[in-house]
């Protein structure tokens, strides 16, 4: 049976229809009217993702793969609206509109004091239908317009406190960051245009294989393989838009915008469009070890690096964007060792929990009067226990203890990782291994700095004192707080424990057949040779077996390891954080400064870019095109009239001396040519 | 022995002759205009020689014409001279600059 | 003599005579003296032309040309009351460029024309005489047959000469009065005669009859 069309356009545009309304009518329509209009979008489409995923896996339906409209054709280059629904866009679908919908519930609680209410409302919903389009797309041009379209969204969500100047950096840094790696896409996707003739999945995948033995002449004397360039192209743009080293700069900063978006936009759904366009472009990825090898390095390398970055942010909200970065290097490296199943499992088992500990501290930062840095909390478990244990849930998810969700899908990408004979698998086996301890401490030392040990704040009660507003930070003093705090309102909690549920036992349930079962189907192609989940699923006994033989397993370990000293530390002997940092200062200035990756960049790119743009200003604009060739062309017109109106004496012999000096030199013109009848 | 070379170089002298008297005269509006008869006459010249050489009478007849327009125009020429005098008080040519650019 | 020196002699002697006039009309000082050499100019030519057996048009020169366009020349000049001593100024100091600029037209024309190969070209028969006639019939034959329609336009143009002169010159004197036909036709009964309305004037009881008015 057959995917019904009118569904599948329904979900794409059910949040557009909210966006819309939203974003026009919100005055008219009012909070309440808003958010309501908006969250009945999004549910719909949840609801139609869950009956389409429904369909694929117990329905029996059959993928989908249809041109819905088409804009233009030109030669080969199409342009039309296509869906392709198989299993993997289903899933996509499935996590996407969950998460989205529980952000937008939580919007309700979370911006409940902001003037832009309405605007958020209509730019999550926005987001919601791009993001739709990019997963269900069945061509690369669709693919890059909801490609585009959520780096838009992410750009204006970001700088949704435009007043700010630091969201207005941030928002800007994002855009910038995401377009060097959109350049890389654009000239990947024109290679496969160039060397596949065309850019519908279906047909470009079919003619993959044809790839093998092509090359492109770069310069008169290199030559490369063109799979290899054509992935590693695409994959420049998956470092854009899922942060992968040297691309990553963008995503703390990200946090500059309301804690909802960070959860949807920056863990969960927009920086795995990477990871997804990857998975998505596998039978591609197959042709090239080489390209699978880089993918492979740069995941490891953002695995590693990033996460030890988190381990010394006292802001709530970077360590979680430091571990997501962290997570997608996890991804990455999935997909380098050919294990896209995996990673795509990993993607939506991340997207709970992460989704789960934003969530969460954002409920943290409203019960604070919008206090972000753990330095000034402490103790709130008290004060905060939905909160304090859905976090916990997804912490313990987030370093991969056994039988929750994000053991299966981390252990599994160490194993494999283990397992694959790709150049570069030992390096990226260290760095994976490493992060598990990474992980460990800067989540435990998060959750034991935010809930645990003894209160850094004080409570000064002051009567008649109004509620902040959400967009002034830093309006009072640190560590001063004029209420208690207090458990946030329903509409934050309940998304919360609704993300807790999956985030402890999706995995479980899933595994099995996501891993081993050969359950996307054709929609992930892996060469025989590459094939690790084969290897590893001789293994594979079921998820109990899994999870307990992980209780022996070195990542385990680590874990506990990490979980020991950071107790001891933070729960017993705080100075002794202290004088770790004095003691290994040179390694706190490096992961503090982030290796000064931020700094390069803006002294190279953004001054660099300033310069030029001066120096063009300077020379080019000012001085050659308003000088030289507007001003010039005056100038030089003004001095050859003046010296014209000179001729105009008004002289009645100059005149005749003209015309006869012209005649003249007609004469001795024609003598000298000697044309004519005439002539000597 | 006379050839046609004769006339023709007499002719040519003459336009000469007339085409300085156009422009080294700066003062004078007469010289100007009897300079433009002297132009017509060595213009006559040059038909008539032809005429008589070549054997063709539309030169004689050419002239003809060129006296009878040239005496219309010098007529006109000079109520024109009478009028600049009569406005101006000056037939100087350098008082005469009010085109000028 | 030789007819063919006489001829010769004759030419050089006119030409001479015609240059040196046409030099002294541009550089004369008196406006009166110019116009006189350029009657001597003329004339001259005229007797050159004498001798190319172009009779006609020599005398026509002599009495249309000299008759009547220098007379009114000289007319015009003795008229304008000219300043004599301004008129000198600036002549040195443009005669060189003048000068400069007319040799090599000079010099143009005659190399353009190719002199050289005309001086093989000598006078033959006359023409007028091997057609059997005088030069005046013969250049009259031409002149009513093949070129009426010139020689109609050419007397149209010399109406319109006199015409434009007249117009251009003409002075109305303001203390006389002329008489404007095309006003008075435009004239409006109403701006002549007003009829006024008037009750019809009742003589007085008549006591004895009065004598008519005379």
């Amino acid at each position: 049976m057959q995917l019904s069309t009118s569904i599948l356009l329904t979900i794409a545009l059910a949040p557009l229809v909210g966006c819309v309304l939203a974003g026009f009518l919100g005055k008219f329509l009012g909070r309440a009217g808003s958010h309501s209009i908006t969250i009945l979008g999004v549910a719909v489409s949840c609801a139609l993702s869950f009956y389409v995923l429904y369909q694929l896996t117990v329905g029996g339906a059959a993928e989908y793969n249809q041109n819905i409209y088409t804009w233009f054709q030109i030669g080969p280059f199409n342009a039309s609206v296509g869906f392709m629904v198989d299993r993997l866009t289903a899933m996509m679908l499935v996590v996407v509109s969950f998460v989205s919908l529980l952000v937008h519930v939580y919007t309700i609680g979370y911006m409940a004091d902001d003037d832009g209410y309405t605007r958020f409302f209509s730019y999550i919903s926005l987001f919601t239908f791009s993001m739709f389009m990019l997963v269900m797309s069945n061509n690369f041009m669709q693919l890059f317009f909801g490609w585009e379209a959520v780096g838009l969204v992410s750009y204006l969500l970001i700088g949704f406190w435009y007043k700010r100047p630091t969201a207005i950096f941030a928002n800007l840094k994002a855009f910038l960051v995401n377009r060097v790696g959109d350049f890389g896409f654009l000239l990947g996707i024109a290679a496969i245009l160039y060397f596949l003739g065309t850019l519908d999945y279906a047909t470009a995948f079919a003619a993959a294989p044809g790839l093998s033995g092509k090359i492109l002449q770069i310069t008169a004397g290199t030559q490369w393989d063109a799979a290899t360039v054509i992935c590693i192209l695409l994959f420049v743009g998956a470092m854009g838009k899922s942060a992968q080293v040297p691309l990553h700069v963008w995503l703390p900063d990200s946090m500059e915008g309301p804690t909802p978006i960070s959860a949807l936009i920056h863990a969960a759904t927009m920086v795995t469009a990477g990871i997804f366009m990857v998975a998505r472009m596998s039978p591609l990825f197959e042709m090239s070890s080489t390209a699978l090898s880089f993918v492979l390095v740069i995941g490891a390398t953002t695995a590693l690096f990033t996460g030890l970055i988190g381990i010394v942010q006292n802001d709530i909200k970077r360590v979680i964007a430091y571990s997501t970065l962290s997570q997608l290097g996890y991804m990455t490296v999935a997909l380098g060792v050919s294990m896209y199943s995996g990673a795509v499992f990993h993607l939506m088992t991340h997207a709970f929990f992460k989704a789960l500990l934003f969530l969460g501290a954002g409920s943290v930062i409203i019960a604070m009067h919008h206090e972000q840095d753990m330095r000034y909390m402490g103790g709130l478990r008290k004060y905060m226990p939905v909160t304090w244990l859905t976090m916990w849930a997804g912490s313990i998810a987030l370093v991969a203890v056994p039988f929750t969700s994000g053991f299966y899908s981390k252990d599994a990408i160490i194993e494999a990782v283990g397992e694959s004979h790709r150049w570069g698998a030992h390096y990226a086996y260290f760095c994976v291994m490493a992060g598990v301890l990474v992980t460990g401490l800067y989540t435990f030392r998060q959750m034991y700095l935010t809930f645990h040990g003894k209160e850094r704040f004080t409570v000064v009660e002051q009567h008649g004192h109004g509620h902040d507003g959400h967009d002034d930070h830093g309006h009072h003093e640190p560590g001063v707080l004029a209420h208690a705090p207090k458990e946030s309102p329903w509409v934050v909690t309940v998304p919360l424990v609704l993300l807790a549920i999956p985030s402890l036992l999706v995995g479980f349930f899933t595994v099995g057949p996501t891993l081993f079962g050969n359950w996307f189907g054709k929609a992930i192609h892996v060469e025989e040779a590459n094939n690790v989940l084969a290897e590893m699923g001789q293994h594979f006994h079921g998820a109990a077996a899994m999870a307990l033989h992980g209780f022996t397993q070195l990542p385990f370990l680590l874990v506990l390891v990490a979980f020991v000293i950071t107790t001891y530390i933070y729960l017993f002997n705080p100075a002794l954080a202290g004088r770790i940092k004095s003691a290994l200062k040179p390694l706190w200035t490096v992961l503090d400064r982030k290796y000064w990756v931020d700094d390069v960049y803006f002294a190279l790119f953004a001054r660099g870019g300033v310069l030029l743009g001066r120096g063009f200003w300077k020379a080019s604009e000012t001085a050659v095109i308003d000088g030289a060739m507007v001003n010039g062309s005056v100038n030089v017109i003004h001095r050859i009239a003046a010296l014209m109106r000179r001729l105009q004496s008004g002289y009645l012999y100059h005149y005749a001396f003209a015309m006869i000096l012209g005649l003249i030199l007609l004469l001795g013109g024609y003598w000298l040519i000697g044309s004519g009848p005439v002539g000597p | 022995m006379i050839s046609l070379a004769h006339y023709i170089v007499l002719g040519a002298v003459l336009f000469c002759i007339a085409v300085a008297g156009m422009f080294i005269n700066r003062k004078n509006v007469i010289v100007l205009l009897m300079s433009i008869e002297l132009m017509l006459l060595a213009v006559n010249m040059n038909f008539v020689a032809f005429s008589r050489f070549l054997g063709d009478v539309s030169g004689q007849v050419f002239v003809f014409f060129i006296l009878t327009v040239a005496a219309a125009e010098a007529a006109i020429g000079l109520a024109i001279l009478v009028l600049l005098f009569r406005t101006r008080s000056t037939i100087n040519i350098a008082d005469i600059d009010s085109m000028k650019g | 003599m030789n007819p063919q020196l006489l001829q010769l002699i004759c030419f050089y002697a006119f030409g001479f005579v015609t240059v040196a006039a046409a030099l002294s009309v541009i550089t004369l000082k008196n406006s009166v003296h110019a116009v006189l050499a350029l009657v001597l100019t003329f004339f001259s030519a005229a007797c050159l032309w004498l001798l190319l057996e172009a009779e006609f048009l020599a005398l026509a020169l002599v009495v249309v040309y000299v008759g009547a366009v220098m007379v009114l020349f000289l007319f015009v000049v003795m008229m304008l009351d000219i300043d004599q001593e301004k008129m000198r100024e600036g002549f040195v100091k443009f005669l060189p460029v003048g000068l400069i600029v007319a040799a090599v037209m000079l010099v143009e024309m005659l190399g353009l024309i190719g002199v050289r190969a005309m001086q093989t070209h000598v006078m033959g028969a006359d023409p007028a005489t091997a057609a059997g006639m005088s030069n005046t019939a013969w250049l009259g034959h031409a002149l009513y047959t093949t070129f009426l329609l010139p020689f109609e336009i050419a007397a149209l143009i010399l109406t319109v000469g006199i015409v434009a002169a007249v117009a251009l010159t003409l002075r109305e004197r303001r203390a006389a009065r002329y008489e404007s036909a095309s006003q008075q036709v435009k004239v409006n009964p109403s701006d002549r005669v007003r009829i006024v309305k008037m009750a019809a004037v009742r003589p007085d009881e008549p006591t004895a009859p009065q004598e008519p008015q005379p």
